[in-house]
Formats: structure tokens, sequence, C-alpha cells
């Protein structure tokens, strides 16, 4: 994956570029505002990390600029602004996931490619599968093999979450911002919690667990050994 | 700077003076021209007299001749008051009247001013003044008619002197006034800047007199020592605030750094090496959440934010809140239950008000687990009144003593007894925050066990509505702030 990153402190750009290398991508730097729209217009980047206040050309305006001129690929905005306002402000001006600084490098990585690998037009997508797990989303029916699973409606958004993203690490703060709609930061591990009882429903009983807990990251739905 | 001299420059005297100047210019303006409109009619209506008797005269002449004429005019002459007469002959000679020369060239009705001496005053050699019109009579005849207009005169100089003492005395006694007032502003006004100083050089707890008077000096004073007030609470509150982060962010930096410093004593663990450098980062975490409520309570607090108020259902945002901390309840051995009807609808921002209802809940259990042997229930609910609506969430815990429930809304408050639950203490400050940006309050009460914290939010928000057709359907538009119970 080719990753542009838009950041003007050069130690956090080469901290990014070297530890994005290490979860092999590649990726590259702009210093500025201009020198990064410049390269976002030539390069094909799958995902563009842009942080907010950059010299000679603010983020937002890189975003707006990209969108206006028809470009699709997918920006996460990083931001030392916290407010409530400033994450609508980013994403109305065109940017797809917003985190705040200061952040953990496993968050950033996992929004990253959550981004670059969305499926395209996800409504069209009605089932997920995973291993003998599947659930429908029009029926709103969750199975293992071949056993029906009663979840609760939460459960059902939250499995429908970690499905969508299979072998990929979900975070917890995506969770909560994606199954919740909370952007704000529970000071007790809720869901750690929520997570157990799910993984009580779905794996209990059953050979292969599939929910699985990345240390230090979050967690994962994947078939294959642990 | 002399005490005359900065009176003399202050502002109330140069506007009294300024007042005075303008009033005596307009005052003396308006005696002159009294005057002068006075005598310029009393002089006319002489001349009117004076050609009417000369009219008269000369009908008396053509009716009787010379000699009626001089008849008449001996008369006239003998009579008491200040009628002039003078009939001479062609050679000049005096034939009758009381003046003894001609005053000028003898001209049908060219009259004028005249200056004589009565025979009276032959002593004092004093001439008086006269208005006469001559009338040339046929026959060689000059008739003189004057009239005295010496008290006349005399009458209006008077008046004008009157008129110029009156000004003097009026200018006088307004100087001396604008003296006295002035000093009595620059008094009090002396005191407050005193005041001022003073309070400049660090003494924040001195007040600015006031007179009592209740006059608008009164009113600033008030307003200034208003003023004064709230600048030191908020500099008292910065003084806490910042001691308190210098406590609780410097403790856990000084762990942070202590674990760096023990990996590095000794460097062939690598076991160690990673043990400290995940603490490090367990640290770096806390901090920056300690960090992020703080800056999300001073910009809720200064009111920095414009944070997006909508209209949003009350009720599910309570809902959802309880749901997300239910199983987290249930870990802990709690049970949680919440009361919550869906569909009301206030203007708030969600995100705040979620945070604040998990704040209060989060501490519910928090507190709660801590204590063992009770029966571990924290409910939540939520209470619809007329202008507002009261989200409650109640604990079994260990409670809050009356005396201080205040004190544990203020920031980084940790009351002894939760020292060693984890938290940076900024939850409470946090709901109490938002509930002011909302116009709402916090208040801690006593759940008997446990403690009782109630948020109540205004239906109608702070910001007036704009184009929110579900708050018209409803007949809820602006409902009066509901005041504030938190007073941190």
């Amino acid at each position: 994956m080719r990753v542009l990153v838009i950041e003007d402190d050069r130690e956090t750009a080469q901290f990014l570029q070297r530890s994005l290398k290490e979860s092999g991508h590649a990726a590259d730097v702009a210093g500025d505002g201009d020198t990064g729209l410049a390269m976002a217009r030539d390069g094909k980047y799958d995902v563009l990390v842009v942080d907010r206040m950059l010299p000679r050309r603010d983020g937002l305006s890189i975003v707006q600029t990209l969108r206006s001129e028809g470009a699709r690929t997918p920006v996460l905005i990083l931001s030392a602004l916290s407010g409530v306002d400033d994450r609508v402000t980013g994403l109305r001006a065109g940017g797809d996931d917003y985190l705040t600084k200061p952040y953990a490098y496993t968050e950033l990585l996992a929004r990253i490619e959550a981004l670059a690998r969305r499926p395209a037009p996800e409504e069209l997508v009605t089932r997920y599968q995973v291993a003998d797990l599947s659930l429908d989303r029009l029926s709103h029916k969750v199975t293992r093999d071949g056993e029906p699973i009663l979840l609760q409606p939460r459960e059902f958004r939250l499995l429908e979450y970690l499905m969508k993203h299979a072998g990929r690490v979900v975070t917890r703060t995506m969770l909560l911002e994606n199954v919740w709609d909370y952007h704000f930061d529970p000071q007790t591990n809720v869901i750690d919690v929520h997570i157990s009882r799910l993984r009580a429903k779905i794996d209990k009983g059953f050979g292969k667990p599939l929910l699985h807990t990345v240390r230090g990251a979050g967690y994962m739905i994947r078939d294959g050994a642990d | 700077m002399t005490a005359l001299t900065r009176l003399v420059a202050s502002s109330p005297f140069r506007l009294s003076l300024g007042y005075l100047g303008a009033f005596v210019l307009v005052a003396a303006m308006i005696v002159g021209f009294i005057g002068w409109r006075a005598n310029e009619l009393l002089t006319s209506q002489v001349i009117e007299t004076l050609t009417a008797e000369v009219v008269g005269l000369r009908e008396q002449y053509q009716v009787g001749g010379a000699a009626r004429l001089r008849d008449i005019v001996a008369d006239r002459s003998a009579e008491p008051g200040g009628g002039l007469y003078l009939l001479t002959d062609a050679t000049g000679r005096r034939m009758a009247g009381n003046l003894e020369r001609p005053p000028f060239q003898a001209q049908d009705g060219q009259g004028g001013i005249f200056r004589y001496r009565r025979a009276s005053d032959a002593v004092t050699r004093k001439d008086r003044m006269a208005v006469g019109v001559p009338l040339a009579v046929p026959g060689g005849l000059t008739l003189v008619v004057g009239r005295d207009i010496e008290d006349q005169r005399q009458f209006a100089a008077t008046i004008r002197n009157v008129a110029l003492w009156s000004v003097g005395l009026l200018a006088l006694v307004g100087i001396g006034a604008g003296l006295l007032i002035s000093r009595s502003v620059l008094a009090r006004i002396e005191a407050i800047n005193g005041a001022a100083r003073t309070i400049m050089t660090g003494d924040l707890s001195s007040r600015i007199p006031v007179a009592g008077s209740g006059d608008e000096l009164d009113r600033l004073s008030s307003s200034l020592n208003d003023m004064l007030g709230r600048i030191e609470e908020l500099m008292g509150a910065l003084r806490e605030v910042s001691n308190n982060i210098a406590h609780d962010l410097r403790t856990p930096l000084n762990r942070l750094r202590n674990h760096a410093e023990e990996a590095l004593r000794h460097p062939d663990d690598p076991g160690l090496y990673r043990a400290a450098l995940t603490k490090t980062i367990e640290e770096a975490d806390e901090l920056i959440r300690t960090f992020n409520s703080l800056l999300l309570i001073a910009r809720l607090e200064g009111r920095a934010v414009a944070e997006s108020m909508t209209r949003v259902d009350v009720g599910a945002i309570v809902a959802d809140v309880a749901e997300l901390y239910e199983p987290v309840a249930e870990e802990a051995g709690l049970q949680l239950a919440a009361e919550v009807a869906p569909g009301v609808v206030i203007t708030a921002n969600r995100e705040l008000v979620s945070q604040a209802v998990a704040n209060l809940v989060d501490n519910a259990i928090k507190y709660s687990a801590s204590e063992t042997g009770q029966d571990g229930l924290v409910s939540v609910t939520l209470v619809e009144r007329p202008e507002a609506v009261e989200i409650a969430v109640s604990d079994r815990g260990p409670g809050v003593a009356p005396e201080d429930r205040q004190r544990a809304l203020q920031r980084f408050v940790r009351l002894e007894k939760s020292r060693s639950a984890p938290g940076s203490g900024l939850g409470l400050s946090l709901v109490a925050a938002v509930a002011r940006l909302h116009g709402g309050g916090i208040r801690l009460e006593d759940n008997a066990p446990g403690l009782r914290a109630v948020l109540t939010l205004p239906k109608a928000g702070v910001k007036p509505e704009t184009s929110v057709p579900v708050s018209k359907a409803r007949g809820l538009g602006t409902a009066p702030a509901v005041p504030s119970t938190a007073s941190t």
C-alpha cells in the first residue's frame, strides 16, 4: 500500500515513514501544504494522511481541493484540534477519518488500513462470512456452524463492524466511534467488556476462536490460528 | 502637580468653566440687547411726542399767529416736567422758552440730541441731555421743542450697572462652585485611583470605596468592585488549578521518568526494557487523557466552543450510555437499572451530554464497586420537568459528605477516600462544565446510602433556536434558562 504523509514536523513524518515501512507499506512525505497537494495529485496513493495545520496551505484546503477535482483517495486527517466541532469540520471538508494528536501508532495504522481496503459500495454486501461464522445484514441473523446465535442490537452492530474489517485490526476507539458514535474517551475500558460478552456468544463452545485480542492495539476477527 | 493646578486641570472644573463662560456670554448679550432696544424705543417715543407737539404748535400759529405761539410757548415752558422750548425771532433773539440758546440750526424736522444746562444747575455746571426738534415758523421765527432725556439715560445706566454686577457676581459664584464641585469629584476619583493603584501593585482583595449615595460614581465603583471580585475569583481558581496541575501531572510525569531511568540502569535486560517502555506509554496515555479533559473543561468554561447544539433525544442519549455501561456494571458485580423513556427532545450537544452522563455512570460504578457488602445498585433516571430535564445517577456507594459535595465538583479534587480509585479527578468537573455550557447545573445529593448526582439541562438549550421544525411542533420555544445549581 502507498501512503502519502503530509506533515510539517520532520520527526513525526520520519517516524511515520519508518513505522509504515516496517508495517509493510510504502510511504512518501511532504513537508508543506503545497508540496503535499502537488504530490497527492501526481502520485497514485492508496491513502493520504494529512496534518491539519501545515505551512503554506492547510490540510483542510488540500482535502477540499482534491475532492473538488474529483479525487476519491481516502484521507485521514490528523489534528491537534480535538473539539467536537473540529472533527465535524474535518469530515465535512472531505476527510474520511479524523484522528487527534497525540495518537498511538497502532491506532493510526489500523485506521489507515481500514481506509485503504474499504470495499467500494458496502451497501451491496449483504452477508459477511468468516470461517463458519456468518452474519446476514438484511435478516439480522447470525449463525455459527449453522447454529443461530441471538445477539442484542448493539452486539450485532459490533460484530458487523468487526466482520466488515475481518482480518484487520480494529481499535477500541474505532469501535467506540463506529458502533456507538462516541468520540470521547470513557475512562473505563467499556469496549473490552462488550467484546468479552460478544466473544462468549460467538466463540464459547465452538472449537476455534475467531475473535482475537491484538495486544496493544485492539481486536480482530479472522479465520486462523491465534 | 500642586493641588490647585490639579484642581484647575480637572475635567469637572474645566467643564463648569466652559458652561459658565457660555452662560455669561449669552447673559451679557441678552442684557445688552434689551438695554439697546429699550433706549431705542424710548428715544423714538420721545421724538414721536415731539413731532406731534410741533404739529400742534404749527396749527396754533396758523390760528393765532406769532403772539399766540409765544404765549403758548411761555405757558408750556413754565410747566414743570421735561418740556424744553425756545422761540427765537429772525435775528435770533429769544422771544419765549426755557432754553438759553438754540441747540442747533433751524432746519425743519431735523431734530437730534443736544446738551443744555438747567438754570438750577448753574452752580454744578452740569449739562443734561435732551432730544429736540426745530421748527421754522413763517415770519422768520424759529421754534425748538425738546424733551429732557437725562432721567431716561440714568435709568438705562442703572440697569446696565446692575446687569454688569450680576453677571460678574454670577461668574465669581460659578467659578467658586465649579472649584468646590471639582474638588469633591476629584477627591472621589482620586480615591478610586488610589484603590486601583493598590490593586495593581498586587493586593487583589482591596476594593474601591463606595460613598453610598448611589450616584454614577458609586455605580461605577460597584461595577469595578464586581469586576475585581470576578477577577479575584478567577485568579484564585487559576492558582488552585495550577497547584493541582502541578501535583496531579507532576506525579505521573515523575513515574514516567522513573520507569525510563530504571530501564537505563539495567542495560542488558530486554525484558525490563519492554516492561519499562510499556509502562511509559501507559503513563503517557494517562497524562494525555488528563490533558484532554483539562483542555475540554477549559474550552467549555471559556465558552470558546461553538459546539453545535441540535435537537436531540436525551432519553435515547441516557439509554445509550446506560447500555454502554451495563456490562461494565455487571462485571463489577453491580446492577445497572435505567428507567428512561425515549422521546424527550432537548437542545443540546449529544456528544457532550453523552460524555457527562458516561462520567456520572462511570463514577457511580467505580465508587460502588470499591465498596463491598452493599447490594450494589446503580440507577439512572430521566425526569422531565416543564422547562428542563433531570438526569439522576444514584449509587449505593459510600456517598459524599455534605460539606465535601461542592468541593467534589472542582477540578482535580478527589476526596481522600477515593484517592486509590483510578481516574484523573476531572470527571465531575467536566460534568459541571458541560452542564454550565448548556445553561443547566449539577448537584450532588444524599441517596441514603450512597450518592445521587443530578444533572439538570434546560430543554431549550442556551442558544436561540433557528429553523428547527420539531421545536415549533412541540411548542418548545425559548424557555428561560434553568438557574445553575453548581457554582464552582
